[in-house]
């Protein structure tokens, strides 16, 4: 600006302009002149292509760690009372409704059972159920999902239909059709819970199936005249298992939650399995005057579910090699 | 050179420019266009009966090895209109032949019809035979069994896509996507078939072969994704490569780098070629015949040179002459 001034006295304007916007033009050029020789050399440009070369480090994620620990604490008491227990779970030889203390670290419940032990064989229970109705629910519901994916309209509008009336079906009335029709057990509770489970997976199975069956890589692996077996196997498969995972994880502590409200309406395992559903509706009578019998667990079907749903959210990045880099 | 169209204003045309190692090789012009160039107004799409599906012709009925041959190709929709109608075309062994058009004339629905690919929902009818190099036996392919198909497909016949990022599996690392159709084709198992994994990434010349076997699709750049997509099909052996719009996704630099690649392979291993593009100029750098297609039906056919100099219909002429058009503006600006 001083230099414009002083070199030309304000006369003709268009014409003072030239050598006045040559300058800043001049300036610009040599502010740009470094930029440019920085982006060749720099990781921007020529780094994009071969960023695969450096090693991508595999963050744990926090959600899947502390997942981790909830749900392997429970599994941990769970593997602890196959060989041991404080009590015989029938032992009804202590005080009634104890508090907390010495010869029962827990308490007792009002007819004189140690906390401690149900517990201990409630946390078994839960994973047995959990796991019982995971089993069941992907097994039939993977192949009906499949099935249907790959169906033609007419029998994939059929299996649609089926899947959404089960979904539609309240789990409860078909646990008590099942423990009507069996007995009331732990079986008939996990078998229940696996069939209504066995509709959600099959309906997701079934939409990520068409999703993946209208990519491009499988009509390629077709035209090179990969069967539809190894089609499946090799392609389909593993490009819907990180979604499928992630929501069975979540089913599993949907499953423990099913399972333990289904113990407090007595339409799950008997005594004297201990299940928490069941304690907790034992010790709803006595909340106040013994708080443990419900507070105790409340607090491990809380530390179960929401471990498998951190377990979930951890999995669901681990498992996706094309969510890995840009975290 | 054939004596230029005085009509042509400029006897330069877009010479093919398929640089680096191998150049424009003047191949064999023994495909053979028998399809008969209907008039300016379509045709009535004649729906031929299918025959005898799946049927083994044997190779003594035609003279010359045909590793493919296309007779009234329709293919409809479910609600019957005819997307592709009454197209005959045939490739003999180790030949090529460009199929142009724009984009909704059919050019992809034809390259997927020929391995009976069809999207749901679509029908082909007329007769398409392939046939397996070595043996000389034709397959039709309209009313083929599953099973039939999937033994013929790769061998016969395979396909490189335009887009090579959703053409490969995002979730399975490169080595793999390469080793499956060896490991089909040739039976190797470990050592062997990482050889073979490694011979084949240095065919298409992608550098750094331990890394990009351990790479997953999105790792790699679009060129070197379509080089692996590229070294995938070349794995299954065909007796015919049908390229469908193989260079489109790319930039252009990359692109001239794997039309010439491409165009080496090919050559190299005596394939046929049935090259898909809306690109007049890299279909004539490529192939020696050509098929236009408009609309679903074939318009002109004949050599590049016949189709370049003296293409007889009006819809020829206006692709012919917009590619000119592209080069002379192109030159314009370079002068």
């Amino acid at each position: 600006m001083s230099e414009r001034t002083t070199d030309e006295p304000t006369t003709d304007e268009p014409i003072r302009d030239e050598p006045i916007t040559e300058e800043p033009t001049a300036v610009e050029l040599t502010k740009t002149a470094p930029d440019t020789g920085e982006e060749p050399g720099g990781p921007g440009r020529s780094g994009r292509p071969g960023a695969a070369s450096v090693p991508v480090r595999r963050r744990r994620s926090p959600a899947l760690v502390a997942g981790c620990v909830l749900v392997g604490l429970i599994v941990a008491v769970a593997l602890v009372s196959l060989f041991w227990v404080p009590y015989a779970p029938d032992d009804t030889t202590g005080g009634r409704l104890m508090s907390p203390g010495l010869p029962h670290l827990l308490g007792t419940d009002k007819l004189g059972r140690d906390l401690l032990t149900q517990l201990m064989t409630g946390a078994r229970i839960a994973l047995e159920a959990g796991l019982g109705a995971i089993a069941i629910g992907t097994a039939l519901g993977l192949c009906a999902g499949l099935a249907a994916g790959f169906a033609t309209r007419w029998l994939d509008d059929t299996l649609s239909t089926l899947l959404d009336v089960l979904i539609a079906f309240p789990t409860l009335l078909l646990a008590m059709l099942m423990v009507a029709a069996r007995s009331a057990s732990l079986s008939s509770a996990v078998l229940a819970i696996g069939f209504a489970m066995t509709a959600v997976v099959a309906r997701l199975t079934r939409i990520l199936v068409k999703r993946v069956l209208a990519q491009d890589y499988i009509t390629a692996a077709r035209t090179s005249g990969t069967s539809w077996p190894r089609v499946i196997t090799g392609h389909v498969l593993p490009n819907i298992w990180p979604t499928l995972v992630v929501n069975l994880a979540q089913q599993f502590g949907l499953a423990v939650m099913t399972e333990a409200s289904l113990s407090f309406l007595g339409l799950g395992a008997p005594p004297p399995n201990a299940s928490w559903g069941r304690m907790l509706h034992e010790a709803q009578a006595t909340v106040f005057t013994a708080p443990t019998g419900v507070i105790a667990p409340g607090v491990l079907l809380v530390m179960l579910v929401v471990g498998v749903n951190l377990i979930a959210d951890g999995l669901r990045d681990a498992l996706d090699p094309t969510r890995r880099r840009t975290r | 050179m054939n004596v230029p169209d005085p009509s042509m204003p400029e006897p330069h045309m877009p010479e093919p420019q398929a640089s680096g190692t191998h150049g424009p090789v003047p191949h064999v012009p023994d495909t053979q266009i028998d399809g008969k160039v209907p008039e300016v107004e379509t045709p009535e799409a004649k729906t031929a009966e299918v025959e005898t599906p799946g049927a083994v012709i044997s190779g003594a009925e035609t003279p010359e090895a045909k590793v493919l041959d296309v007779t009234g190709l329709t293919i409809r929709t479910d609600q019957g209109r005819a997307l592709v109608s009454d197209l005959s075309f045939s490739i003999a062994a180790g030949s090529r032949l460009g199929l142009v058009g724009e984009s909704g004339s059919g050019k992809s629905l034809t390259a997927l019809a020929v391995l009976g690919l069809l999207p749901p929902g679509m029908t082909a009818s007329g007769s398409v035979v392939l046939r397996a190099a070595t043996d000389g036996i034709g397959t039709e392919v309209i009313g083929a069994t599953e099973q039939r198909l999937t033994g013929l497909r790769g061998r016969a016949a395979t396909v490189v896509f335009q887009e090579p990022l959703t053409a490969l599996d995002p979730l399975m690392r490169i080595g793999g996507q390469i080793a499956e159709p060896l490991r089909r084709r040739r039976g190797l198992r470990g050592a062997a078939l990482r050889r073979a994994v490694e011979e084949s990434l240095d065919q298409v010349r992608l550098p750094e072969p331990d890394r990009i076997i351990r790479a997953y699709p999105h790792e790699i750049s679009g060129g070197q994704r379509q080089r692996v997509a590229l070294a995938m099909a070349l794995a299954c052996e065909p007796a015919l490569l049908i390229a469908d719009e193989p260079t489109t996704a790319l930039d252009v630099t990359v692109q001239a780098e794997v039309l010439a690649l491409l165009d080496g392979l090919v050559a190299q291993r005596d394939m046929a070629l049935l090259f898909v593009s809306h690109d007049l100029a890299v279909v004539s750098a490529v192939t020696d015949h050509v098929l236009v297609l408009k609309d679903g039906s074939a318009v002109e056919s004949g050599s590049v040179d016949d189709i370049l100099r003296r293409s007889r219909h009006p819809y020829t002429r206006d692709l012919v002459d917009s590619a000119r058009h592209l080069e002379s503006a192109l030159e314009r600006i370079v002068r």
